[in-house]
């Protein structure tokens, strides 16, 4: 179809406030008679508290109540919980306290008197898996999402799997998660070359630049909560299961989000927190969540300590990969990444064969959850590098490798053989080397001019960005307007904004007349995933081509119905229904959702389908009788991983007295389908560039060995990238080829758009340096180590560091 | 340098404008009393620094004027205060947003005669005799919108829009002393703002296109 607004630029309704400082995050907010909360957080990375005495603390003018951990849902390991008496990592909240002021708060908490029995503590996940070491929960120190989503279980290595594997190699002891594809002891056995090499991959905290703060009150027997976060739908039932009340009594508000990368996509537990102290002392309640707070409860993503063996014949084609990694989460179930990372080696290379073995092990270290490309990123960069090492040594030039090895459309990848939905990769690799002159670039890498020299880096990363079966809800009302329900999140990446532009161009609407309602679920708003994964663009543009359909032929049936003639007749645009043959017989939007309402039922939301979700199903007592109402669950076909790629190109200058550099050049290039927003694509493609210089040279957590401190628990030391440590200006393009499965050919971006650059950084670096540091971040010792030919001061598997 | 810590004796009470430095503003809050105890020293979370100011011993408010957008504004305040927090908690000028609290991140950033300075670092009682100008002022007040604004939203410069206070603000300063910056001068002007979402790419090219258009 020839669109109107599908890959059209446009004015997102919430830029406005964003520029003018009006647009209300959740601290922004007041609330009559509110008052502050601050919580005590545990000193040490595991303890239990063997006494705890708060009347001090309670007989302190200004103080209003305390909350403690037998007062709040109690939580299983390894369940995250709200409060407790047996904190198993630092900064865990034990208790809160509500006073007049956060001030007067703050005091109180300080004359709590607790005794702690101190627990033996774990930060690196080989010492927990050595034999009789620590268990971070008692319960056990293995578990994990994704593929390797087992039970928390106990699980020891022996002595032997150390002593065989040294300081230099990965212990390997049995995994809890295991697959394999053909054969790959016989292709390791035939192939010209082989790679063999350990990894680390630092933790490294989301930092988004909002602290989690809570605002919740009661009122009617409803509990508010105004929150930070990406999503807003998918938000409501584990809010309402947290506070014990029916979907129909949360009311969430999140019309702002300062940023999340994947640690404000689902309910947390200080938001849970906030609202059970709001309805103890019925008073509103402000949780301001401090910068240091961030860093303890606000996510971290899992590193990991792996080892990965790479075969290839003497074309470069990937043969054989065996991946090893571990996963070093909080005290928490934690993510996939593992089994995504190896999801991804399969994917991007095509390994004939291939073995993955894998463990996810809990630690005393913050909460860790999925970040921005989680599991993929971090493959992309322990791989991307290693390409390069494998065309310097068969000779081969380094796009042309990856060109090789690059999916296509009929790909089948990991143990499942799973599918894709499109896949350009090739096309990425190309465009971006003809935009960035790879060939000229190439010839660049190594030119010295005193002591500096050119590297010239590639890289590319994979996630699966695109979702189905939610559910679509749009209004057509008497003021003539069109107003699309929205229940994405505002992450910032405006996909709530381009979605709903879906539904306008199946109604031939104008976007001026749209209204998107959105970041309040009284709005009524529908059912769809949470706002991660780099779902939004797919999942909902696909809700919203099914809701606006439904609303089209309602259109036709109500005109056919009211005016004669059959529903056929009658052609939808700019804002009315009209007889194709009969212009006279038309009725406008305004007309038809007063009409909708006169006729009630079906017509105005008060009857819908019963395939709704719960959620959708509450939202729609906010909308029934608001004009014509059209609801409809996403029921289209899908079949296989919607692969948002990305391909990455940089040059850089590295002085090799100082391991400084300078980032000349970089291009992101995107295969995200057809593009549906050009300037929000711009936006992903940069600003998943600069997280990725961030993951590749900066972004890590830090803990001391011996008491199990964080000692990054300030912007100032773990620094996200500023303006100076990135290109001034970064290239972005889009390879702009339809995926056949959505019904706009578009697909999501955000997260590959992170892993491209990282990988194409370090590629430069290892360009520039001959080294190869299978080792994220690579930070100015290391290169300095390297260049110096000193040994490097940090072991190939040390963590935390 | 020498000039500008000379005075090792802080007085909460004085009127006398000096440079503001970190230094200068923990020595502030130390004499104001603030507590700091043991268990939040070691998770990092101590409150040295909160902006909340308040009850602590010797912290009385006092009622004092400041200029903030063009307009004296009368307010009690407490000797600990950052001006962050008056602005956000006691002015209802929201827009300025805490982001570290401890001058990291520069999303509070305001402009104070003329200069901009990380609000949560600056007690509030500091600038009594300043003009202080917020994202909310920058346009000149009611509403209107100042040419880095507009540009900010024709380039889609901010993505969730926290740190884009702090970027205005920045961009702003910046025109006013620089009418016609070089791409690299607006770089270094952002220098202090940090952007998790990595939209320093568009930030730059709306304040290059507002000079471009004053």
């Amino acid at each position: 179809m020839a669109e109107k607004l599908i890959g059209k630029d446009f004015t997102p309704q919430d830029v406005q406030a964003k520029v003018m400082g009006t647009g209300k995050y959740s601290e922004d907010f007041r609330k009559e008679g509110m008052c502050y909360m601050k919580m005590l957080l545990s000193p040490m990375p595991s303890a239990n508290v063997t006494s705890f005495d708060a009347s001090e603390a309670l007989a302190m003018p200004g103080v209003l109540g305390i909350l403690t951990a037998d007062e709040v849902p109690a939580a299983d390991e390894p369940s995250y919980p709200m409060l407790t008496n047996k904190p198993r990592q630092l900064g865990m909240p034990i208790a809160a306290i509500a006073a007049e002021s956060e001030q007067i708060a703050s005091e109180a908490l300080e004359k709590i008197k607790v005794a702690y029995e101190p627990q033996p503590f774990v930060l690196d996940p080989l010492e927990s898996l050595y034999p009789g070491g620590p268990n971070a929960l008692e319960s056990g120190n293995v578990t994990g999402g994704g593929e390797g989503n087992l039970p928390i279980h106990k699980r020891k290595w022996s002595a032997r799997d150390f002593a065989e594997a040294g300081d230099d190699k990965l212990p390997m002891g049995e995994a809890p998660v295991e697959w394999t594809v053909g054969d790959v002891d016989a292709a390791f056995a035939d192939a010209a070359l082989i790679i063999d090499e350990p990894f680390v991959t630092a933790s490294s905290s989301h930092q988004a630049l909002e602290p989690r703060s809570v605002l919740s009150y009661w009122e009617n027997g409803k509990c508010f909560i105004h929150g930070s976060s990406q999503s807003q739908s998918w938000m409501m039932p584990g809010l309402a299961r947290m506070m014990d009340v029916s979907l129909d009594d949360i009311v969430y508000v999140a019309e702002f989000c300062g940023g999340g990368f994947g640690a404000k996509a689902s309910p947390y537990p200080v938001q849970g927190m906030t609202a059970y102290m709001s309805k103890k002392i019925g008073r509103p309640v402000m949780l301001r969540v401090t910068r240091a707070e961030e860093y303890h409860l606000g996510g971290t993503r899992p590193g990991f300590q792996g080892q990965v063996k790479l075969g290839f014949d003497a074309n470069g084609k990937m043969t054989a990969a065996d991946l090893y990694i571990v996963q070093s989460g909080g005290p928490n179930r934690g993510s996939g990444d593992y089994s995504s990372a190896a999801g991804a080696l399969a994917l991007v290379y095509t390994p004939t064969n291939m073995r993955f073995r894998g463990a996810a092990v809990v630690t005393n270290k913050p909460w860790h959850v999925s970040q921005r490309g989680p599991g993929q990123n971090q493959l992309a960069t322990v791989v991307e590098p290693l390409i390069d090492r494998v065309a310097k040594e068969l000779g081969i030039d380094r796009v042309a490798i990856r060109d090789l090895n690059a999916p296509e459309a009929d790909v089948q990848f990991t143990a499942r053989n799973s599918t894709v939905t499109s896949m350009y990769l090739k096309e990425a690799y190309k465009l971006g080397a003809e935009k960035f002159n790879w060939e000229e670039k190439k010839a660049m890498s190594g030119q010295r001019n005193g002591s500096k020299v050119i590297g010239v880096g590639v890289g590319s990363a994979y996630h699966s960005a695109g979702s189905n079966g939610f559910d679509g809800l749009i209004s057509i009302r008497p003021d003539g307007k069109l107003y699309v329900h929205s229940g994405v999140g505002n992450l910032g990446t405006y996909s709530y904004a381009g979605t709903c532009r879906a539904a306008a161009e199946v109604l031939g609407s104008s976007w001026e007349n749209t209204v998107v309602l959105r970041g309040d679920s009284r709005h009524g708003l529908p059912w769809t995933l949470a706002q991660f994964g780099s779902n939004s663009t797919f999942t909902n543009t696909r809700t919203n081509f099914v809701a606006a359909t439904k609303a089209k032929e309602m259109l036709q049936n109500l005109a056919a119905q009211e005016l004669g003639g059959e529903p056929g007749d009658y052609e939808v645009a700019d804002e009315k229904v009209t007889n194709s043959s009969d212009a006279t017989k038309t009725m406008t939007f305004a007309e038809a959702g007063a009409k909708a309402i006169e006729l009630g039922g079906a017509w105005d939301g008060t009857e819908y389908p019963d395939n709704l979700n719960d959620v959708t199903k509450a939202a729609l007592k906010n909308v029934q009788g608001a004009g014509l109402v059209a609801v409809a669950k996403d029921e289209l076909p899908k079949e296989g991983s919607v692969p948002g790629m990305a391909a990455a190109f940089c040059m850089i200058e590295l002085d090799t007295d100082t391991g400084k550099y300078e980032l000349l050049e970089m291009h992101n290039i995107a295969d995200c389908g057809t593009v549906l927003h050009p300037m929000g694509l711009q936006q992903q493609l940069r600003g998943g560039a600069v997280m990725g210089i961030g993951e590749a040279v900066l972004d890590r957590m830090v803990y001391d060995p011996q008491n199990g401190l964080c000692a990054t628990v300030g912007l100032y030391q773990t620094k996200p990238p500023s303006i100076m440590d990135v290109p001034s200006v970064i290239e972005t393009d889009a390879v702009n080829k339809p995926d056949p499965q959505n019904p706009f050919g578009v697909k999501g971006i955000g997260e590959p758009a992170m892993g491209s650059a990282a990988s194409a950084l370090l590629s430069a670096i290892s360009d520039a340096t001959g080294t190869y540091f299978n080792r994220t971040p690579v930070d100015t010792d290391m290169i300095i180590n390297a260049l110096s030919g000193r040994p490097q001061s940090i072991k190939p598997l040390q963590v935390n560091v | 340098m020498q000039k500008k810590f000379s005075s090792d004796r802080y007085d909460p009470l004085s009127t006398e404008k000096d440079d503001v430095s970190r230094r200068h503003f923990i020595k502030g809050v130390i004499a104001a009393g603030a507590v700091a105890g043991t268990a939040t020293m070691v998770t990092g979370c101590s409150d040295s620094g909160d902006s909340s100011g308040g009850s602590a011993a010797g912290s009385v408010e006092r009622m004092i004027s400041i200029n903030v957008n063009g307009m004296s504004r009368t307010v009690d305040v407490a000797a600990n205060e950052t001006l962050a927090h008056t602005l956000r908690n006691k002015l209802g000028l929201t827009g300025t947003k805490i982001g570290c609290d401890r001058g990291s991140c520069g999303a509070c950033t305001v402009m104070i005669d003329g200069v901009t300075q990380n609000s949560c670092s600056i007690l509030t009682h500091t600038v009594r005799d300043a003009a202080v100008v917020t994202v909310e002022g920058v346009g000149g007040g009611n509403g209107q919108m100042h040419a880095v604004q507009q540009a900010m939203i024709e380039e889609l410069a901010p993505q969730c829009g926290f740190c884009t206070p702090g970027q205005v603000v920045s961009g702003v300063a910046l025109l006013q002393r620089n009418p016609n910056p070089s791409r690299e001068e607006v770089r270094t002007a952002l220098a202090g703002n940090l952007c998790r979402c990595g939209a320093y790419n568009n930030y730059v090219n709306a304040i290059v296109k507002a000079a471009g258009s004053a």
